[in-house]
C-alpha cells in the first residue's frame, strides 16, 4: 500500500433477504480478503446445512446465536484492503428492533450502503436506513439496486428505484447520493464491471468506494481540541512539561495560534504540538497530540481548547435528536449523566418535543414516551454549560450520550440540533 | 496547501492513542495485558506514545502459563527495564499448586483455558479495573463483535448479546465495584496493518517472529516446537527446520511456518501473500466453531 492511502469506514444495513451478507461476502471474496481456512470453514458449514455451493453470506456470521438463527444481531466489523484504500465495514442488522445497532454503526461512517431489492423497489426498510444515514449525517450514501439478475438487468427497473428513492429522500439531508445497479450474487458491478448492463455508465461499487473524496468529511474550519488528560512527567528531564493530551476534533491548530480555554475563558498561545519526541508545526483532525501553551493555566479533562476567534456555543439548554438505546424506557424528568467529548455533567430530559416515526417519516406529537429504538426531538438541561456545535456542523462536538447512573448503562445517543 | 488528511496507519495510531488516554482518564487502576506477542508489544509502544514524555502510567500484567518460549520471557524483562514500568505476573503454575485449576489431561492438553482463572484472579487481587488487551476484530469472528471498552461482570464474564452501544468516540467505562473492563485500542487493525506499522516504526519484537532454525514436530498441520513439555507420539519425529511464528502463544500450542523471512520487510511481504489466517496455526482455536466465543464469555483475553 502507498503511504498516502486513506481509511474509509462504511456501514451496510439490511437483512439476509436483501443480499447484504452476500454483498459483503462478495466484496471480501473478490478483493481476496477471505483466507483459505475461513473459506474452508464456510464450505464445511454450507455442506452441513445442506446448501448448494458455498454460501458467502455465512462469512459474516459472528456469535453462536447469530449462526443458529441466521440473522445479524449486533454490529460486526469487517476489514479489507485494496491497493488504494483500507476499508472498515460496520455490518449492522436492518430490522427495526435493531435501530440502535444501526445508529451505532452509522456514527463513525464516511459512507452508507443502502441495499434495495430491484424486484420490490423502495420499501419501509429502505426509508428507515436512509433516514438513519441522514440523521447521523453520513456524508456519502450509495444506493445499491441489488438482484438486477432477477429483473433481467432491466434499466427501467433500475430507474424506477431511483425515482422512488428521490421522491421520499427530498425530505432528508443527504449531501451525496449515488446509485449503482448490482447483482451481489453474480458479482455484477460489485468489484468488476457488469457485462450485462451496458446502459449503466457509472463505476462499480468498489471503484466508487476507492475513489470518493472523503478528505472533506471532517470539519477543517472550526478548531476544537477537547482535553482528555494532562501529561506531567515527574522526571528531572521534563520537570516543567505540562502537556494537554487530546485528539483534534475538528479544524487545525498551529503553533502561535491565539487560543481560549473553555469554559474558564483564559487565553494563551500554542507553544508546541508534540507526538512522542516529534515536534509538529500544526495538528488537524483526527490527530492525537499533546499541546503545550505559553502560559500556565489551570486546565483539566473536560475543558476545550479553541481558537479565540471561533468559539462553540456554551449552553445549559440543548435540543437534541435522541435515539433511545436501552430496554428500560426513559423516566419522566429523570436525571442522567451526559457525556460530550471528554466532558461529563448531569442532565435532565425536560421535554419531549415530538417523536419521529422512522417508517413513515412523520412526527408524532402525542406519544411522549421514550422507548428502545425511538428517535425523538427532546430538550435537555445540564447542570453546567457544554461547549457545543450543531451536529450538522460537527459530528464530534455535536454529539452526546446519556448514561443511567443507577445501572451505568449507555441509554441514549443524541445529535445536537 | 499541504494535505489535511491522515493516511490509514496514522489514523489507526491516533485512534489507539485516543483509546489509551481515555482508559487512563476513566479508570483508577488499569494494566496492559502483556504476553510478549507482537500485538501486546504494539499496544505498549502506542502507550509510550500516548503519555510521552511521561512514562507509561500503569503496569504491564503477564499471565505466565509456565509453558513459555524462553525468548519471550527475556524480551518481556528487557522491555520492562527499558520502560521503567512495573510488571505484575499471574502464574498458572501457582493456580495449579493452590488447587484453583486442574491440569488438562490427554495428548492435546494445554494450559490455554487455565489462564482464564489465573487472569481473573490477578485482576481481582490487584484491584485492576481495566485490562488493556491487544485483541483485534479481524482475528476471529467472536472478536469482530468486541467494543473498544468492553464490560465484564463481577465474575469476569462477557455477555456478547448485552453489550453497551458505542457511538462516535464517546466511551462509557462506568462500572460498579468488582466489575472490570477490557479495552482494545487496536480493535481496528488487521494483521497486515500491525506488520506495516511495526516496520514503519521499527519496533523491536522477539526473535521468534523471524525465520530461524529450530527443532520442531509436524502436528495438526503446523510445526510445533520441541520443548520439555512436548509428549511425542510414536509416529512423530523431531526434525530441524527453518521456521518462524506468526503469533506467539504457549510453546505447546503455537505452530510455526516454514519461512526464510528474516527481516521486517520480508515478513511484511510474506504476510501480504498469506492465504491462511494467523490463528490458523493455533490449536486452541481449532477445538470448535465457537471456541473463542466460549472462552471469551468466561473471561479470556
Amino acid at each position: 500500500m502507498l503511504d498516502n492511502n486513506q481509511l474509509l469506514r462504511f456501514t451496510t444495513a439490511g437483512s439476509v433477504d436483501d443480499g447484504k451478507s452476500t454483498l459483503i461476502g462478495r466484496l471480501l471474496y473478490d478483493s481476496k480478503s477471505i483466507f483459505e481456512d475461513q473459506l474452508q470453514a464456510i464450505e464445511n458449514t454450507s455442506k452441513k446445512k445442506g446448501h448448494e455451493g458455498v454460501d458467502l453470506a455465512l462469512f459474516t456470521d459472528g456469535l453462536r446465536d447469530e449462526r443458529e438463527q441466521g440473522i445479524t444481531i449486533d454490529v460486526a466489523y469487517r476489514y479489507f484492503t485494496t491497493p488504494k484504500r483500507k476499508f472498515i465495514i460496520a455490518d449492522t442488522p436492518g430490522h427495526i428492533q435493531y435501530t440502535r445497532n444501526m445508529v451505532t454503526g452509522a456514527s463513525t461512517a464516511n459512507a452508507a450502503i443502502i441495499l434495495v431489492d430491484a424486484r420490490h423497489g423502495v420499501i419501509e426498510q429502505t426509508r428507515r436506513h436512509s433516514f438513519i444515514a441522514s440523521l447521523l449525517q453520513i456524508p456519502h450514501v450509495i444506493v445499491c439496486v441489488n438482484k438486477m439478475d432477477l429483473v433481467d438487468f432491466s434499466e427501467d427497473a433500475y430507474n424506477n428505484v431511483i425515482n422512488q428513492f428521490e421522491e421520499f429522500s427530498s425530505k432528508m439531508l443527504v449531501k451525496d447520493v449515488r446509485f449503482i445497479p448490482i447483482s451481489a450474487l453474480l458479482g455484477d458491478n460489485v468489484v468488476n464491471r457488469s457485462e450485462n448492463m451496458d446502459w449503466y455508465q457509472g463505476a462499480p461499487l468498489l471503484h466508487t468506494l476507492e475513489n470518493m473524496h472523503i478528505s472533506s468529511d471532517i470539519n477543517k474550519v472550526d478548531t476544537r481540541f477537547p482535553v482528555q488528560t494532562v501529561i506531567r512527567p515527574q522526571s528531572d528531564a521534563h520537570r516543567d512539561y505540562r502537556g494537554y493530551a487530546g485528539r483534534v476534533a475538528s479544524g487545525i491548530l498551529r503553533i502561535g495560534d491565539e487560543i481560549t480555554v473553555l469554559p474558564s475563558g483564559f487565553t494563551s498561545r500554542v507553544k508546541s504540538i508534540d507526538v512522542l519526541d516529534k515536534k509538529l508545526e500544526e495538528a488537524y483532525a483526527p490527530m492525537s497530540v499533546s499541546v503545550t501553551l505559553e502560559d500556565d493555566i489551570d486546565i483539566s479533562r473536560g475543558d476545550m481548547i479553541v481558537r479565540s476567534n471561533n468559539k462553540p456555543e456554551a449552553s445549559q439548554d440543548i435540543e437534541v435528536m435522541l435515539c433511545w438505546l436501552h430496554n428500560n424506557p426513559a423516566k419522566p424528568r429523570a436525571k442522567y449523566s451526559i457525556r460530550h467529548t471528554s466532558n461529563e455533567q448531569k442532565a435532565m430530559i425536560k421535554e419531549v418535543v415530538y417523536k419521529f416515526d422512522i417508517n413513515t417519516l412523520e412526527r408524532n406529537n402525542e406519544d411522549k414516551e421514550l422507548k428502545m429504538n425511538d428517535i425523538s426531538k427532546v430538550k435537555i438541561r445540564t447542570t453546567k454549560p457544554l461547549m457545543v456545535d450543531s451536529y450538522r456542523e460537527n459530528r464530534t462536538t455535536g454529539s452526546v450520550i446519556l448514561v443511567d447512573d443507577a445501572t451505568n448503562e449507555t441509554v441514549a445517543a443524541g445529535m445536537i440540533v | 496547501m499541504s494535505k489535511y488528511y491522515l493516511n490509514y496507519l496514522d489514523e489507526l495510531e491516533s485512534e489507539a492513542i485516543f483509546v489509551l488516554r481515555e482508559v487512563w482518564a476513566q479508570f483508577d487502576n488499569p494494566v496492559i495485558l502483556f504476553s510478549g506477542g507482537k500485538d501486546s508489544i504494539l499496544v505498549t509502544h502506542l502507550a509510550k506514545k500516548a503519555f510521552y514524555p511521561a512514562k507509561i502510567p500503569f503496569p504491564l500484567m503477564h499471565v505466565d502459563t509456565g509453558h513459555n518460549f524462553p525468548e519471550t520471557i527475556k524480551f518481556r524483562d528487557d522491555i520492562i527495564k527499558d520502560l521503567g514500568v512495573q510488571l505484575i505476573v499471574g502464574s498458572v503454575q501457582e493456580s495449579i499448586d493452590e488447587g484453583r485449576v486442574a491440569e488438562e489431561k490427554g495428548k492435546n492438553a494445554t494450559r490455554n483455558a487455565l489462564q482464564i482463572t489465573t487472569l481473573l484472579d490477578a485482576i481481582e487481587s490487584n484491584k485492576v479495573d481495566c485490562a488493556i488487551g491487544g485483541g483485534r476484530r479481524d482475528e476471529e469472528k467472536a472478536r469482530a463483535k468486541e467494543r473498544f471498552f468492553s464490560h465484564r461482570d463481577d465474575f469476569g464474564q462477557w455477555d456478547p448479546k448485552n453489550q453497551r452501544p458505542e457511538l462516535w468516540n464517546i466511551f462509557n467505562g462506568k462500572h460498579f465495584e468488582g466489575e472490570h473492563f477490557r479495552a482494545f485500542p487496536i480493535s481496528n487493525w488487521t494483521e497486515m496493518d500491525v506488520w506495516n506499522y511495526i516496520k514503519r516504526e521499527n519496533i523491536a519484537i522477539p526473535s521468534l517472529y523471524f525465520a530461524h532454525e529450530r527443532e520442531v514436530v509436524w502436528r495438526q498441520d503446523s510445526w510445533i516446537p520441541n520443548s520439555e513439555f512436548l509428549v511425542l507420539e510414536d509416529h512423530e519425529e523431531v526434525v530441524t527446520k527453518k521456521v518462524r511464528f506468526r503469533t506467539l502463544g504457549d510453546i505447546t500450542i503455537t505452530g510455526g511456518i516454514e519461512s526464510d523471512a528474516d527481516t521486517l520487510e520480508k515478513i511484511a511481504d510474506e504476510v501480504s501473500g498469506m492465504r491462511q489466517t494467523e490463528r490458523g496455526n493455533r490449536s486452541d482455536d481449532k477445538r470448535s466453531e465457537s471456541a473463542m466465543e466460549d472462552r471469551k464469555r468466561q473471561g479470556y483475553f
